[in-house]
């Protein structure tokens, strides 16, 4: 292994793991809303906050599926390393980072069970750039509504149609998140 | 129905309050330290490493105190205390036929390569009251002889090469685990194994003495039962190789059973297997007859409708820490429920004397 | 800088598994001075699914978990050190880590001999120990001869 793969974990993980988590639940609670988190410094091409994710969300028991360009020896050592998750393909993934042309389809994903929806995929999708404007978003955790820029529109209203399953999905660019649970409702504003 | 009670806080923290001194108990008897447990009650430690499903004597220790050594108790608190580490990954499977064996017998074949080691047993003891041990004093050491390095092979290795028991199939398929995510049934040995080496002691062993009364008899013999140590080795990924991560003793017990054959298989013996950890023989000899009777199905035997034949009774009841949550919550406040029982009681016999009274 | 050659591993894994099984007090003794270091991983406690064999010999099943710490650093030469012990000892982990990184450097001579040998010596008298014991109650079977014809 690299011994750069070494780096780039949390210097102080108790601290900033708790602080990390606690802005990823909220971004999740509230579909929409950019947060910040920092602590990670993954190597490329993931991105602050797609690392803050993993270290937070990611261990030997969730496997995470790297696509597209992400799939590189440094980002796999970094992994293995930082989270001890095991790398899988795509429909075997509980997780799955990349941009959003290496995602697709994203149909592949697990959308969980009737009897244990929780068992679906969550994707961490890197943006270009991440801003509230966009799509309009409305559903549980929005007052009224919101907007977020999303690379499109379609594959969500169909996620959306299979609920209580279906994947969740964050959004990531540069140190900044956004939730997009199941439950929100995506249209072209 | 649950409703949230408030008030109370006083009473509960003076109940803990007292509950500490109680803990300590006469201050003019010294205290018990984590150590002296760890070593003096090293068997109640064992039980609560295994059924507490978390291999660490001091923490074992440390809970019997805590739980003024009540072992479902102190189990519990193994339990909540192991939900709080990460896990940090799987070891390879341990390799019990290079422990280093401080116990091993066999009841199946007296003359054996590696030979009978009887170990610190209680077997052979009269069961008299020692009161010797009432007063403190030294106790001398144990006596030595000559020892060989050499791993002592598996008496079930023998009955292989004549082909007289069934071999296990072999593979590194990745066995599920309950403690991650819930059990589901039917299922496999490698989860029963798991529940059932956590399981409660006492439980285990009243269904697998149920099996030798004839609930469901599978005409066991002890091939082998070892004690000792072997060492844990784990893949680490940023090494490239496994290393030796520590070493844990276990009690391992191989059960050699009849088996009468069927369409398929010719007559030879089964097996049941019991591995524990700690020195824990009564656990690790009940797993295997445990094991063995849930074989039925696999074995292509009868189901005579036996408790320790069905995979459900046993799993789902094998575990203390379970069970006692289920049952201990019962002391706690229903009161709501209760009234509502206590109105329909009253419902139906105001109905009751109206019906009589208007028959009258 | 001078360039050592790269141990191998069957020796790294052997050193690695002599520090954690060694009792961290008598580590402690034998190596007290730390020297400066930076983590990769701070020591982080934490458990190991031990898993066992059905018969011994099949497949694979859960058997409980284990107490474990582990940590990564580097020293200030850059080598880096790992350490995963049994147990919940942060500084063992640490000064396990410290050794496997020292152990790759010059002076892995001199700590064989100051660390690794007394560690070495001192597990092989406990196992010896105990397995005198256990040879002492080996049973040594005899028959009673019995019958009419001898």
């Amino acid at each position: 292994m690299n011994p750069d793969a070494l780096l780039g974990g949390f210097a102080d993980a108790p601290l900033q793991s708790a602080r990390a988590f606690r802005g990823t639940l909220e971004a999740l609670a509230r579909p929409g809303e950019i947060r910040e988190v920092t602590g990670a410094m993954p190597p490329a091409p993931l991105s602050v906050a797609a690392g803050v994710l993993l270290l937070i969300l990611c261990d030997g028991t969730t496997s995470v599926h790297l696509a597209g360009a992400y799939d590189c020896a440094a980002l796999r050592d970094w992994i293995t390393f930082h989270c001890g998750a095991p790398l899988m393909a795509a429909e075997d993934a509980m997780f799955a980072v990349g941009d959003w042309d290496a995602l697709q389809p994203v149909t592949r994903f697990a959308v969980g069970q009737p009897d244990y929806p929780d068992r679906s995929a969550t994707l961490i999708i890197e943006m270009p750039d991440l801003s509230p404007q966009g799509q309009r978003l409305t559903g549980p955790g929005i007052a009224t509504s919101a907007q977020l820029s999303l690379p499109e529109t379609a594959a969500f209203r169909a996620n959306r149609t299979l609920f209580p399953l279906g994947f969740d999905a964050f959004l990531t660019c540069g140190t900044q998140v956004a939730g997009l649970p199941r439950s929100t409702i995506v249209e072209e504003s | 129905m649950y409703v949230a009670v408030k008030g109370g806080e006083r009473a509960i923290d003076n109940a803990h309050a007292w509950l500490a001194e109680e803990r300590r108990g006469d201050t003019t008897v010294s205290e018990l330290s984590v150590a002296q447990i760890r070593e003096q009650l090293a068997l109640a430690v064992n039980r609560v490493m295994a059924e507490g499903s978390l291999y660490d004597p001091d923490l074992a220790a440390l809970a019997i105190k805590q739980a003024r050594g009540d072992l479902i108790e102190a189990i519990f608190l193994i339990r909540a205390y192991r939900t709080t580490l990460p896990r940090l990954g799987a070891s390879l499977p341990v390799k019990t036929e290079e422990m280093a064996v401080i116990r091993r017998v066999s009841a199946t074949f007296k003359d054996l390569p590696g030979g009978q080691i009887l170990g610190p047993t209680f077997d052979y003891t009269h069961r008299l009251l020692d009161f010797k041990l009432a007063a403190e004093g030294e106790v001398p050491a144990a006596p030595t002889a000559p020892a060989s390095t050499a791993p002592v092979p598996h008496v079930t290795e023998f009955l292989n090469r004549e082909g007289m028991i069934e071999t296990e199939p072999t593979g590194d398929a990745q066995p599920a685990d309950l403690t991650r995510e819930p059990m589901e049934l039917p299922a496999n040995r490698a989860l029963r194994l798991q529940a059932i080496t956590r399981g409660d002691e006492g439980f285990i062993l009243s269904m697998a003495y149920s099996t030798q009364r004839g609930y469901g008899r599978t005409h066991a013999f002890v091939g082998e039962l070892r004690i000792g140590t072997v060492a844990v080795e784990m893949d680490i990924p940023e090494l490239g190789f496994a290393v030796e991560i520590g070493e844990i003793e276990l009690t391992e017990c191989e059960t050699v059973n009849q088996f009468k054959g069927s369409k398929t298989v010719a007559p030879q013996f089964t097996r049941g297997y019991g591995l524990v950890f700690g020195q824990t023989e009564r656990k690790a000899i009940a797993m295997s007859l445990v094991d063995r009777s849930l074989r039925w199905a696999e074995l292509g035997e009868d189901y005579t409708g036996a408790p320790a034949q069905d995979e459900e009774f046993v799993l789902m009841h094998a575990d203390n820490v379970q069970a006692t949550g289920f049952l201990e919550h019962i002391k706690l406040p229903h009161y709501v429920d209760f009234q509502s029982e206590l109105e329909l009681v009253r419902r139906l016999r105001a109905e009751v004397f109206a019906t009589q009274e208007a028959a009258e | 800088m001078i360039v050592h050659p790269a141990p191998q591993p069957t020796d790294r894994k052997a050193w690695m598994g002599l520090l954690a099984r060694a009792k961290p007090a008598h580590l402690a003794t034998l190596f007290p001075q730390l020297p400066p270091h930076d983590f990769l991983r701070a020591p982080e406690i934490g458990a190991v699914m031990v898993r066992g064999r059905i018969g011994g010999t099949g497949q694979p099943f859960n058997l409980g978990e284990m107490t474990v710490t582990r940590c990564a650093l580097r020293l200030g030469s850059g080598t880096v050190g790992h350490g995963h012990v049994q147990g919940r000892d942060k500084a063992h982990a640490t000064r396990a880590a410290v050794l496997d990184a020292l152990l790759q450097t010059d002076q892995a001579a001199a700590l064989q001999i100051s660390v690794l040998q007394p560690l070495a010596e001192g597990e092989a008298q406990r196992r010896a120990t105990r397995a005198a014991k256990a040879a002492a109650t080996r049973v040594e079977f005899f028959t009673l001869v019995r019958g009419e014809d001898q």
